[in-house]
């Protein structure tokens, strides 16, 4: 990094060179930070963390399902933002944001049933049962599909952009909505079902390695997603000089 | 503006009506996909009568869906939804009118249609009656959710499959406080507190899918 | 709360556009556009094809954003002027937002009341009369030839004796050499109450006073 580092205000990266530019430099670091992060909070959560008298040793895949769970919540939420800044006011690098951010928000709602899932088969029997978080976080997979397929299925790069805002914001609107009625609906049919991902007490160290966790996704969110931002500013930005001059700037170094 | 309204309305429904096989066929389809179920599960009265409630709104979704593209698709091929864009009056109440005619052709004939398939499905007739007032205050719903979805969709080629993954999951608290209003009647229980929920959905839907749904046909005819 | 409005208010202001830029997919079709529709003014658009003449009519019509500058309607911008100015305005582009399955009539007094006109029905039948299709007001659009849809949709320009901004693409296509001299008439009617016209044309437009706007100078080298 030889290069003196410019001042960071917020419109820095607003301009999609800008953000090119900077997020070169950012992504390693926060790769590193990722694996810090989830170092420290494994050894935690696997090995320091007391054994939970009633889910044996099994419950230790909170440490992943709960993170992963908040991530896809708040990814959502971000993402929705984002989308809705870039429809409203125009900007073109929000809407990059935002379709960048659409993938890992799905990636870790899957992660989060698909531990949900570990988690059930061990203390109750099954692989899947159907309680109120995990119904809504099914659901939230759902919303995250749509947004992808609808800026997927859309040509033109603004109406994709604006048309998946729209639809984000109905889906961040409907979230509480969903969310109440599913839990509504579990209490009608709670017969003899018990949540199966009820977390155990917890203990101080459960809760600093589940913090550790959640730092090291957050870390992985903005390395993963600078990548996939830097890739559609490449593709959406190909037109412009300085696309021109990075990209054969980069066959000139690999020559 | 309640003259624009009617006369949205009333263009659609026209139009309906000089295709009245097209517009039929959500209900056909309706009454197939749920007579098809007791084929598959087997007839036995007392499976049937606990799964009824769900078979029918399932079903009545997706009827829906299948209409709902309808709304925007013609209009937008032969020029006359750009007018509706352009003109000077309101497009919440165009996009009102057109829902409203579409409730009308494809909605109503659902709630009219249940108490037979609640029938075939041995349920008991206060059930029956349960399962059409939810059904008459859910389709509404239904449509709303489905313009913003076609509106969304506009022109797409895969915007009819496109529709049914954005909208349904967005039905899905209606889905819950329709079949919960019928579970508890089946039950001895009130259903009030449902119908009082799927009440206020209804309100609340159709305080914002209309906007909504105005800023999508902006969105997709830029 | 908008209510039919007959013949006081204003129909005449002045559409602008400022240093306009439209983009098709990535590439500009043209910037740094200026371009003023005054009042009594007949402005032939010329260019090539896919110079982006069709663009530029839906960006002053409203119904496309700019990629650049912006469109006023008497100094403000189209996007806040309001009904007033969307009511001035009349947009026909290559569809002819007619209904395939309702008459000729039923079709342009929707128009009307888009327009926000009040007699929907009697000013459609005036209207058609006015283009000679008195004989086929009642039949459906669907049986008509592509010129009689082509009249049928000219017919909302004199729904009402109100100046107006016209913005038509392509109005003379498809039109034989007697509607085209009404259609012509029709213009200098417009324009001699103070109306704007724009249109564009691949015929030699003989109407008089009318000028012409090359789009060529301010195309984008791609």
């Amino acid at each position: 990094m030889n290069q003196a580092a410019p001042a960071l205000r917020w419109t820095t990266f607003a301009a999609p060179s800008r953000f090119f530019a900077l997020s070169g430099r950012m992504v390693p670091w926060f790769w590193v930070a990722t694996l810090a992060f989830a170092a420290v909070g494994l050894y935690i959560g696997f090995f320091v963390a007391p054994t939970d008298h009633q889910q044996g040793e099994s419950y230790r895949i909170i440490f992943i399902h709960v993170p992963a769970a908040w991530m896809s919540m708040l990814i959502y939420l971000v993402m929705a933002f984002w989308a809705a800044w870039g429809w409203i006011l125009n900007a073109r690098m929000a809407s990059m944001y935002a379709r960048a951010l659409a993938p890992t928000g799905a990636m870790f709602t899957f992660v989060a049933l698909w531990t949900g899932a570990l988690w059930g088969k061990p203390t109750w029997g099954t692989w899947w049962v159907w309680d109120a978080r995990l119904t809504s976080e099914f659901i939230l997979l759902l919303l995250y599909i749509g947004y992808i397929a609808l800026t997927e299925a859309i040509d033109d790069v603004r109406r994709a952009a604006n048309a998946g805002a729209l639809l984000a914001l109905v889906g961040a609107v409907n979230i509480p909505v969903i969310y109440f009625s599913v839990r509504w609906w579990n209490t009608l049919h709670q017969g003899a079902t018990i949540s199966a991902t009820a977390a155990p007490k917890m203990a101080s160290t459960m809760l600093t390695a589940m913090l550790l966790m959640t730092l090291s996704f957050w870390a992985y969110s903005f390395a993963v997603v600078f990548t996939r931002a830097r890739a559609i500013v490449l593709e959406q930005e190909s037109d412009t000089d300085w696309v021109r001059a990075t990209v054969l700037g980069t066959k000139e170094a690999k020559r | 503006m309640s003259g624009l309204l009617i006369s949205v309305a009333r263009r659609d429904l026209l139009l309906a009506r000089r295709r009245r096989i097209e517009a039929l066929l959500p209900l056909g389809f309706f009454i197939v996909a749920a007579g098809l179920f007791p084929i598959g599960v087997g007839p036995e009265p007392q499976m049937l009568r606990q799964m009824a409630p769900g078979v029918v709104w399932v079903c009545a979704l997706l009827a829906a869906m299948l209409s709902v593209t309808q709304m925007f698709a013609s209009d937008h091929q032969d020029g006359s939804l750009e007018q509706m864009l352009l003109s000077s009056q309101p497009l919440v109440t165009v996009v009102l009118g057109k829902v409203l005619a579409h409730w009308l052709s494809s909605g109503v004939p659902l709630v009219l249609a249940a108490p037979l398939i609640g029938v075939l499905f041995d349920m008991r007739a206060q059930a029956i009656g349960y399962l059409a007032l939810t059904l008459l205050l859910g389709t509404p719903i239904l449509s709303l959710l489905g313009a913003v979805g076609a509106a969304l969709t506009l022109g797409l080629r895969s915007g009819a499959a496109l529709v049914f993954l954005l909208v349904l999951p967005l039905t899905i608290p209606a889905l819950i406080f329709g079949t919960g209003a019928v579970g508890a009647v089946d039950a001895g229980l009130s259903a009030q507190a449902h119908l009082s929920l799927l009440g206020a959905l209804l309100i609340v839907t159709l305080l914002g899918a209309p906007v909504a749904t105005a800023a999508a046909l902006r969105i997709s005819m830029d | 709360m908008s209510h039919p409005i007959v013949s006081s208010a204003p129909g005449a202001g002045l559409l602008a556009a400022h240093s306009l830029a439209c983009r098709r997919g990535r590439r500009l079709l043209f910037r740094g556009l200026d371009l003023q529709l005054e009042r009594g003014s007949v402005t032939w658009l010329r260019g090539t094809n896919g110079s982006g003449k069709t663009s530029l009519m839906r960006i002053l019509a409203g119904l496309s954003q700019p990629a650049e500058g912006e469109v006023t309607w008497d100094g403000t911008a189209l996007r806040k002027a309001g009904s007033n100015a969307h009511q001035a305005i009349v947009y026909i582009g290559h569809s002819n937002a007619l209904k395939d399955d309702l008459t000729l009539a039923e079709a342009v007094a929707f128009l009307a009341v888009l327009a926000g006109l009040d007699e929907p029905a009697s000013r459609s039948r005036a209207a058609l009369a006015h283009l000679g299709l008195s004989n086929r007001v009642d039949a459906p659009v669907r049986t008509l030839s592509q010129g009689q849809r082509r009249r049928g949709a000219l017919a909302r320009l004199v729904l009402d004796e109100r100046p107006r901004s016209w913005v038509l693409d392509e109005p003379f296509d498809a039109l034989d050499a007697a509607s085209v001299g009404v259609l012509s008439r029709m213009i200098e009617a417009n324009a001699r109450r103070q109306g704007a016209v724009l249109l564009t044309s691949h015929q030699a437009v003989q109407i008089a006073g009318a000028r012409e706007f090359d789009l060529e100078p301010w195309r984008a080298a791609s």
